[in-house]
């Protein structure tokens, strides 16, 4: 056996690190580590050159202190000497310091790529072997410029040694990761493939891995290696333990390759060769029959690299998902583990069991075992099975064990690690919705999820209850009852208050015949709890006092005595006052039936999907949670299947504006964890200050900076001539590329106000006429018209509105949009109406542009410039220079690049003052990357009237980057 | 990062699993006496055989230092790291032959003697 005698090369190393091991303190060995830095900085700085060996072990020493946590700041250029020694072990030296403490961005890497290149070219297979470990270490994309081009040849010359061909393949994989755009493609890839059947099983080790991170981005190119993988794995699945020497790891044959030759054919469907496939299923079999063999060995080793094995045959059974047999013996064994005495197995095969849940062969077998996993939950020590046994319930739950799921979950939640309560809170509130059968159940189970956990409960699941309480009017007084029966807990979560307040608000009239919950009864209950309560909680309980009023007359003095109290009119905080002072001059100044009419019950929402499943996607990760929503898809024939979406009135007044949507589109932000407080009240406030608008007429987008009063003089006064002259064409739109809000239109006669909302494909926009005049307009008929090219691509649909519009009134339009393919031009909103005997007809664009359907994507700097790389073809870019036409404004010029839709990407372009951004155009056909680059020109910031910009557009569709660019461009 | 997943590790009692969920990373860790040693993989990687990986390297530590210690790894960092690049290489195994990995720091050694014998010579006579 080699000693290890070898490592006294350095006996000043040894001192310095047992001196360390001897400190006392933390104090007395920074002292130490002080006084050896400044030696050898002294060392390095002084004239004598030192030799190697000095060199080497001042590195060494830098090395350790640099493990021992503290920052190194000098020594590469050391380092990167010793390179160049020919001695092996300077070398070693250089490059395991390098390996460790360069980063990628060093200008060294110049000299250490070139020290590189000569120990590759040195066909010492020993220097290769330390180059290729250097470059597959610091992998950074300088050196994959300099090498990905060589290391191909290394990897498949014939006389090179098999040591080298693992480590060439592996670092060629590493590079790949990396920087995939800069590894070529070419002949080297069919011989790599054939490296599967080389016979030194280390060789072949190597070049599974890096064949199976090339198949996932290259499924076409490496094809071939499935039939060559399955034959590989059925010659070792049969081997006899010692066919494979050194290759058996405790008597399992060859566990790392098995599992990465499964590892491999998981990125392929079932193989289509009927002869291949057999094989495979033998393979299959084979390791599902050896887990049911006596263990040829007691060591845990021994265990643990055949179930490794087996865990990787089970996951590609279930990739395949194809043999219904193998399925369920996959899930019968995995049922064995979940009561091994072996925590690691029980936690794996909950995992495993979780995916097999989801195929429609196995799902009953999954299910055979609930009250395993129901009892896993209960018992298990280690939170993170208990978290799997949580995400196996739910992923095995349907609808005739949901009622038992969720009674055990919501049992679990009283005691759960505060880590996981917020997930199992979204999983119960998800699985309540989608598998109801009655609705009291669903509000049982949310009301108890807030009283166990309420501070767990984010705001999509109270809003989603709401949502469902509104659209379903069978369960509305039962809803109303039982808020008012959980509010009487001396202590309850405040969300708690948030449900019953607005529940309440909207249907306590329901309960109000039971003298128990009479109308001042319900009043003083919720009234109670106000001053507990933080200020959007507060708010909310204002909107529902005034709802009151309209409910209950009776009360309504005993309400405005409350509205009127100082605490209220005269808070400190802002928005309490406002609705105090508003709600009260509400309710003394209109009439009963305005009233009823401004805070009428709540239309139903539209229905869509819930936002609280985003949410969960959110965080645990697309992947796990897809496979259900597709089941939930199919499935859905429950609460949202059976609520017809209803149409919004564009003439409710009480109508929510676009922003007041609960759960849509994508008004209530997702934050990650606890949602910011200002959030959660302004559901109400925008139903509110959208139907006082009643009385301010032309509210809408008033209040918005962007329509600059220049604009709207220059746009002409009034056509009188029943012309069709497009007003203003382009130059309206172009306000309303980057949002969404404001006033398209308006001459002496009539404003035209616009707010809209997009998500993926679909749109929404209210249109608002008001009557400037104090004359009614006759005939009015707002038309939306597209050109036949459009008409294709763009699906519009509006409501006529009312003939008549009287003076000083406004009156609304929706128009709801859908993309189906990528567009061009704008449609065109044609209205003609009488005023005083002539005819007024007037055209204008109506901003409804093909960025509305971005979708931001974020991504980092590295996929970014990646996904560039890829989009570079000449008819995929497109480019405009141009003269800035207004002053350049970092904050406004990301602010505008949001506005446009996509994502601003801070800290990807190398140039801080360059903007880049990217999204996905969401059209019904087909969705279209786009990535999109500004740069200001800073040199010639001297003067305005030279600024520049030049932008850089690239989308897989040469129109839509046309499009896009036209548009952006006239936005600074 | 070490410092904080120290601590979650270090918290962990000896009858919980040996694989635990870290920002979007799982961790394969194991106890050997008061040494642990910790795997950071990605999602689809096989847990079991990572806990075999980290034995294999224990028992290449093992192998090369005679029953390895603590002190071996601190003194020889330098060739705990050779052995784990001889062993891995960019986060993928490179070879799984406890044979060819310790064939490969052998004649790596070897160099290093070679390098070395007339080393020792000059410094004597520097000394001297």
């Amino acid at each position: 056996m080699p000693a290890v005698s070898k490592g006294d090369g350095m006996r000043g190393l040894a001192v310095f690190i047992s001196d360390i091991r001897n400190c006392k303190s933390k104090e007395a060995e920074i002292k130490r580590i002080n006084k050896e830095l400044a030696n050898i900085r002294s060392k390095f700085k002084g004239d004598k050159a030192l030799d190697g060996y000095s060199k080497k072990k001042y590195v060494c020493k830098l090395l350790f202190i640099f493990l021992l946590g503290h920052d190194i700041d000098f020594g590469h250029m050391e380092a990167v000497n010793l390179l160049s020694s020919n001695r092996y072990t300077e070398k070693q030296i250089g490059y395991l310091f390098i390996s460790v403490l360069v980063n990628s961005n060093s200008e060294l890497i110049r000299l250490i790529n070139n020290a590189i290149k000569n120990d590759l070219a040195s066909r010492n297979p020993i220097f290769m072997g330390l180059a290729l470990h250097c470059i597959a270490n610091v992998g950074s994309r300088e050196m994959a410029e300099a090498f990905a081009g060589e290391i191909p040849k290394i990897l498949v010359a014939g006389d090179t040694m098999d040591s080298v061909k693992q480590s060439a393949a592996l670092c060629l994989l590493r590079l790949y990761r990396t920087s995939p755009d800069l590894v070529p493609m070419g002949d080297w890839t069919s011989r790599v493939v054939h490296l599967l059947n080389d016979q030194h099983l280390g060789v072949v080790t190597a070049a599974t891995s890096l064949i199976t991170t090339l198949a996932q981005k290259n499924p076409e190119e490496f094809k071939t290696s499935v039939s060559l993988a399955v034959s590989r794995l059925s010659r070792i699945v049969t081997s006899a333990s010692t066919d494979l020497q050194d290759y058996t790891y405790y008597f399992v044959p060859a566990p790392w390759l098995s599992v990465k030759l499964l590892r491999l054919l998981q990125c392929y469907p079932p193989p289509e060769d009927p002869a291949v496939r057999g094989r495979l299923t033998e393979c299959l079999e084979t390791i599902l029959n050896k887990a049911q063999e006596p263990p040829k060995s007691k060591k845990v080793q021994h265990s643990n690299a055949k179930n490794a094995v087996l865990f990787e045959a089970i996951s590609l059974i279930i990739h395949h998902d194809s043999e219904p047999n193998l399925l369920v013996r996959a899930c019968n064994q995995l049922g064995q583990f979940l009561q091994h005495r072996e925590t690691n197995l029980r936690y794996l095969a909950l995992e495993s069991m979780c995916t097999l849940a989801s195929s429609e062969f196995s799902h009953e077998a999954v299910k055979t075992h609930i009250e395993t996993v129901i009892n896993a939950l209960k018992t298990e020590r280690d939170v993170s099975v208990r978290q799997r046994a949580v995400d196996l319930l739910y992923a095995m739950c349907d609808r005739s064990n949901a009622q038992q799921i969720v009674a055990e979950m919501l049992n679990y939640l009283e005691t759960a690690d505060y880590s996981i309560r917020e997930e199992i809170v979204l999983k119960v509130a998800i699985l309540a919705e989608k598998y109801a059968v009655d609705y009291t159940w669903y509000v049982d189970t949310i009301l108890n999820l807030i009283r166990i956990a309420g501070d767990y409960v984010s705001e999509e699941v109270w809003y989603r209850v709401i949502q469902i309480v509104i659209n379903r009017d069978d369960v509305q007084g039962y809803a109303a009852k039982t808020v008012f029966e959980a509010l009487q807990a001396p202590a309850c979560h405040e969300n708690l208050v948030k449900v019953g307040g607005y529940i309440l608000g909207e249907f306590g009239n329901l309960i109000a015949g039971d003298p128990r919950s009479s109308p001042l009864i319900q009043f003083n209950l919720l009234h109670s709890k106000f001053h507990l309560c933080s200020v959007p909680t507060r708010a909310l309980l204002l909107s529902t006092y005034i709802k009151f009023v309209n409910l209950f007359p009776e009360i309504k003095t005993t309400i405005q005595d409350v509205l009127r109290s100082d605490s209220q009119l005269k808070n400190a905080d802002v928005e309490l006052q406002q609705r105090a002072v508003e709600y009260l001059r509400l309710s003394t100044i209109a009439s009963t039936d305005i009233l009823a009419t401004v805070l009428e019950e709540m239309p139903p929402f539209p229905e869509r999907e819930s936002s609280i499943l985003a949410k969960l996607k959110k965080k645990k990760g697309p992947s796990t949670v897809t496979d259900l929503e597709e089941i939930k898809k199919e499935r859905s024939s429950d609460m949202n299947g059976s609520a017809e979406p209803t149409p919004v009135n564009a003439s409710n007044v009480s109508t929510p504006s676009p922003s007041a949507d609960l759960l849509g589109l994508g008004a209530v932000p997702l934050t990650n964890s606890a949602p910011a407080p200002s959030s959660s009240g302004s559901l109400l406030v925008d139903v509110f200050s959208d139907s006082s608008s009643v009385a301010a007429p032309l509210a809408p987008g008033s209040e918005d900076n962007f329509a600059s009063s220049s604009d709207l003089a220059s746009s002409e006064v009034v056509s009188e001539e029943p012309a069709d002259a497009v007003h203003d064409a382009d130059e309206l739109i172009h306000k309303f590329i980057c949002k969404n809000n404001g006033v398209l239109f308006e001459n002496q006669l009539l404003q035209i106000g616009l707010k809209s909302e997009f998500r993926q494909n679909l749109g929404r926009m209210f249109i608002f006429y008001g009557n400037k005049t104090s004359t009614q307009f006759l005939n009015f008929t707002p038309t939306v018209i597209c050109s036949d090219e459009l008409q294709s691509s763009l699906n519009l649909q509006t409501k006529p509105v009312d003939p008549i519009v009287d003076g000083g009134a406004q009156v609304q339009q929706v128009v709801n949009i859908e993309c189906i393919s990528d567009f061009m031009d704008a449609p065109i909103l044609n209205i003609q109406f009488r005023y005083g005997g002539t005819l007024q007809n007037l055209s204008v664009k109506l901003p409804i542009t093909l960025n509305k359907f971005f979708q931001p994507t974020e991504m980092s700097s590295q996929d970014f410039f990646q996904r560039w790389k890829q989009l570079s073809s000449p008819k995929q870019e497109v480019q405009n220079i141009f003269k800035a036409k207004h002053p350049m404004d970092t904050e406004i010029t990301k602010a505008k690049i949001i506005g446009f839709g996509s994502a601003l990407l801070e800290e990807v372009d190398p140039n801080p003052a360059n903007f880049v951004g990217a999204g996905i155009i969401h059209t019904k056909t087909i969705q279209i990357g786009c990535l999109l680059r500004l740069e200001p020109n800073l040199q010639a910031q001297c003067s305005v009237l030279f600024q520049m910009y030049r932008l850089t557009l690239r989308t897989s569709k040469e129109a839509v980057s046309q499009r896009l660019c036209e548009l952006l461009s006239e936005q600074f | 990062m070490v410092r904080e997943l120290m601590q979650v590790v270090l918290a962990r009692k000896p009858k919980m699993c040996s694989f635990l969920e870290w920002r979007d990373l799982k961790v394969v860790y194991k106890r050997y006496a008061s040494l642990y040693f910790c795997c950071a993989i990605e999602g689809p990687d096989n847990e079991l055989l990572t806990l075999e990986l980290i034995h294999r390297y224990v028992e290449l530590l093992d192998k090369y230092f005679g029953s390895v210690c603590e002190l071996d790894i601190i003194f020889n960092f330098e060739k705990a790291y050779f052995i784990l690049d001889e062993f891995l290489m960019g986060g993928e195994i490179q070879d799984t032959s406890k044979k060819s990995v310790l064939k490969a720091i052998e004649q790596a050694d070897l160099l290093q003697e070679e390098d070395e014998s007339p080393r020792s010579v000059l410094e004597e006579m520097g000394l001297a």
